[in-house]
């Protein structure tokens, strides 16, 4: 909180502008297809969130004004709920938010030095932006991709299986203006265009919703065992620790197949 | 025992089309006995649909395990509320990675067993409350929620039975609490995501109030196999008290981590044996068998059975199902304090313990972790465990101490070599995925908690303090 820009010693903030007559009327019909969607409308105000999110970037005072001011609610209220949320900015923040996972497992397995070795590589630190306003960094908690580790999200697309030189070269990519695609996902929009998704509007874009196929060698890898075919590593006999009695070897050696 | 033939030990269902052409679509689920199940439903009474489920011994695949026809038949019929079912998609428990790939390869699995399970306890609109951070899996279910009000499946008079669903498909915004089934609900009511008390359940006063049933993706997805081939198929899998099929996500330090769906009951030896094992060259050091929240395990406990009952009597729970392995580089004080920093993190202040509990368990870990530790931290950390589990609003809680007590239970040594020789005896760098194959190492030592303070840096907590466990000894 940059405290000493916005001191007002004995007077409360005043209350924040209103958006421009010509946004308002953008915002107002996406805003009502919102609330349509529920049976009641307090329920439309984290999808609204992530509209005024969509709209500026981050959630603004005046995006926290105009989500109260569509459900009959106090800014107070709305404010309450908006600084719960982690995906709610509240300052403006770079085009690509990167989110390294440093959960455990992933931490484990080398997010912490992914994250570390980003910093270095950004000059920037948590949840900081480059001066460009390009990329955003963050350390995000797990984020359901384990068997994927370690993980980088950016703008909540999935990139898997990172090291820290992919994580260097996606930065690059991402602030050289490159086409990115992630591993899992459709090729990357913009922070904002997301947040849209996030709202409850459909991708537009032709063929989003079909790229990158339906997951990778991990989600598939009890699928293709079952089915008779061999893993990687699986072949040459067990790995696993302690085995309980020797296994019998007429497993063949499928050493290396690559399902 | 034919324990290493993958085809007799695996039993993909929900995973069986992901190999198909854009398995996502509704063509290719159609073409695989899609959307047959709803029709069975729709030529039965609810109430039967409802036996049928309960009768099938379907349990909830969220973690806690209860009946899924039970707890649609605690919904009160005939009290002129509107129902709701609400499917609880935000999957946060670390080391959970379940739902995500199967919404993202097959969403109308889910979709199929929303509108059955609708039909069942009479529900008119239906909410998959998914966690915002996973946008592919959204576009997805946009596309196929569209897809089945197109076919007419969703809208008005469902394929002409004169039942009407509609279905809201609604993003969370970052809260690993709202997947708790209360705090959800508050959530999806526009509100802070924080749990109720309980009573009243949700089945009386859930959503608005009203009658509503919270269950799990897996559990939703599950349904319309059970309508299409039967209980007795179903209960042909597993065993008496846990039958049918399940998703096991294996993860960490193994040669193939990855979605492996079993009847319920298999080991994680059976798993490690047709997966390839341990990464090559280690050994298992502890597991969990269900996620972060779950009391982790070690290598004597490989034969343990991986359903409700088994997991039960060796001192944890099922869980999600969530396998994550960790070797012998891994440093189980480190561990820890990364899981107890997520707990901290993710406390939503409502309860004193959990609020204050987590915040003093993560500065305990930090010191320890670094080499900091004074005698009798053991004790307080237990002592503070113990002041949450079982002491806080709901299970958050109890989660952030299995993790403490358990690994007090089978690596106190550990611990104690960090105190006495007042450091950490691991390198992290040597269970990193890259240890090794390319001879890197970490350019910047090693590796600190890249949080310098957790607790409130959403806002909701305003000590957020700069702890440095180098210079400051709190507790001391």
């Amino acid at each position: 909180m940059s405290a000493t820009e916005h001191v007002q010693l004995g007077l409360p903030e005043l209350p924040a502008e209103p958006y421009p007559a010509e946004v308002r009327e953008r915002l107002d019909a996406d805003a009502a297809a919102v609330v349509a969607r529920y049976p009641q409308s307090r329920s439309a105000l984290l999808p609204l969130l992530h509209l005024v999110q969509a709209e500026e970037g981050f959630v603004s005072r005046t995006g926290i004004r105009y989500c109260a001011e569509q459900l009959g609610l106090t800014t107070a209220e709305v404010t309450a709920v908006a600084t719960f949320y982690t995906m709610y900015r509240r300052r403006p923040a770079g085009a690509y938010h990167v989110g390294v996972c440093t959960n455990t497992l992933c931490a484990v397995l080398g997010g912490d030095q992914i994250f570390a070795e980003l910093q270095q590589h950004l000059g920037i630190g948590n949840n900081e932006t480059t001066a460009d306003g390009s990329i955003s960094l963050e350390h995000i908690e797990c984020n359901a991709a384990c068997d994927y580790a370690p993980v980088v999200m950016v703008n909540w697309e999935f990139f898997d299986n990172q090291d820290p030189e992919s994580a260097r070269q996606l930065v690059d990519d991402l602030r050289a203006g490159a086409e990115v695609r992630p591993t899992r996902g459709a090729r990357l929009c913009s922070f904002k265009e997301t947040a849209r998704i996030l709202a409850g509007f459909p991708d537009e874009r032709p063929g989003a919703v079909d790229e990158s196929g339906a997951g990778g060698a991990p989600s598939l890898a009890g699928l293709r065992l079952a089915r008779g075919e061999t893993l990687p590593g699986t072949g040459g006999g067990t790995k696993v620790v302690a085995p309980r009695q020797q296994e019998s070897t007429d497993e063949g050696d499928a050493e290396g197949e690559q399902a | 025992m034919t324990a290493t033939h993958p085809e007799k030990l695996l039993s993909p269902v929900l995973s069986a089309t992901w190999g198909e052409e854009k398995p996502w679509r509704l063509a290719t689920y159609r073409a695989h006995d899609g959307y047959k199940g709803l029709h069975e439903a729709l030529r039965m009474n609810p109430d039967d649909v409802i036996a049928l489920v309960k009768d099938a011994g379907l349990r909830g695949r969220g973690g806690a395990g209860f009946p899924t026809g039970m707890k649609w038949q605690f919904i009160p019929q005939g009290d002129g509320k509107p129902h709701y079912l609400v499917v609880n998609a935000d999957e946060s428990e670390p080391g959970t990675c379940k739902d995500i790939p199967l919404l993202f390869a097959n969403p109308h699995s889910l979709i199929e067993g929303m509108i059955i399970a609708s039909w069942a306890i009479r529900c008119s609109h239906a909410f998959i409350y998914l966690r915002g951070e996973t946008v592919p899996v959204l576009r997805r279910l946009h596309a196929a929620v569209q897809e089945a009000y197109d076919a007419g499946y969703l809208g008005q008079n469902v394929l002409g039975s004169g039942f009407d669903l509609d279905i809201t498909v609604h993003a969370g915004a970052g809260a690993y609490i709202c997947g708790e089934e209360t705090a959800l609900l508050d959530s999806l009511e526009g509100r802070r995501g924080q749990p109720r008390l309980r009573p009243p359940f949700p089945a009386v006063a859930g959503l608005y109030a009203c009658p509503t049933v919270v269950n799990n993706v897996e559990s939703i997805a599950s349904v319309p196999a059970i309508l299409h081939q039967g209980k007795d198929w179903f209960r042909s899998m597993g065993s008496e008290k846990s039958p049918g099929f399940t998703l096991y996500s294996l993860s960490g330090h193994v040669t193939n981590p990855g979605q492996y769906e079993a009847p319920l009951g298999v080991t994680l030896r059976q798993l490690l044996d047709i997966s390839g094992g341990v990464r090559e060259g280690h050994t298992l050091k502890f597991w969990t068998p269900g996620g972060s929240s779950t009391p982790m395990f070690t290598d004597k406990h490989l034969d343990v059975p991986l359903d409700y009952e088994g997991v039960g009597a060796a001192g944890s729970m099922l869980g999600t199902k969530a396998l994550q392995v960790f070797d012998e580089t891994t440093c189980v004080v480190r561990a820890v304090t990364r899981w107890t920093e997520f707990y901290a993190h993710e406390s939503c202040g409502k309860c004193t313990p959990c609020r204050e509990g987590t915040y003093w368990l993560v500065q305990l870990l930090r010191r320890i972790e670094a080499g900091e530790g004074v005698p009798g931290d053991l004790e307080k950390l237990n002592d503070i465990a113990d002041n949450i589990n079982g002491k806080s609003f709901c299970a958050l809680g109890d989660g952030a101490a299995s993790p403490i007590f358990s690994s007090l239970q089978y690596f106190r040594d550990e611990y104690e070599q960090h105190l006495r020789e007042r450091r950490c005896p691991f390198d992290p760098s040597a269970s990193t995925v890259w240890a090794g194959t390319r001879g890197r190492r970490s350019t910047l030592g090693r590796d600190r908690s890249p949080d310098e303070d957790p607790p409130g840096d959403r806002g909701q907590d305003g000590r957020n303090g700069d702890f440095d466990p180098s210079e400051n000894g709190v507790l001391a």
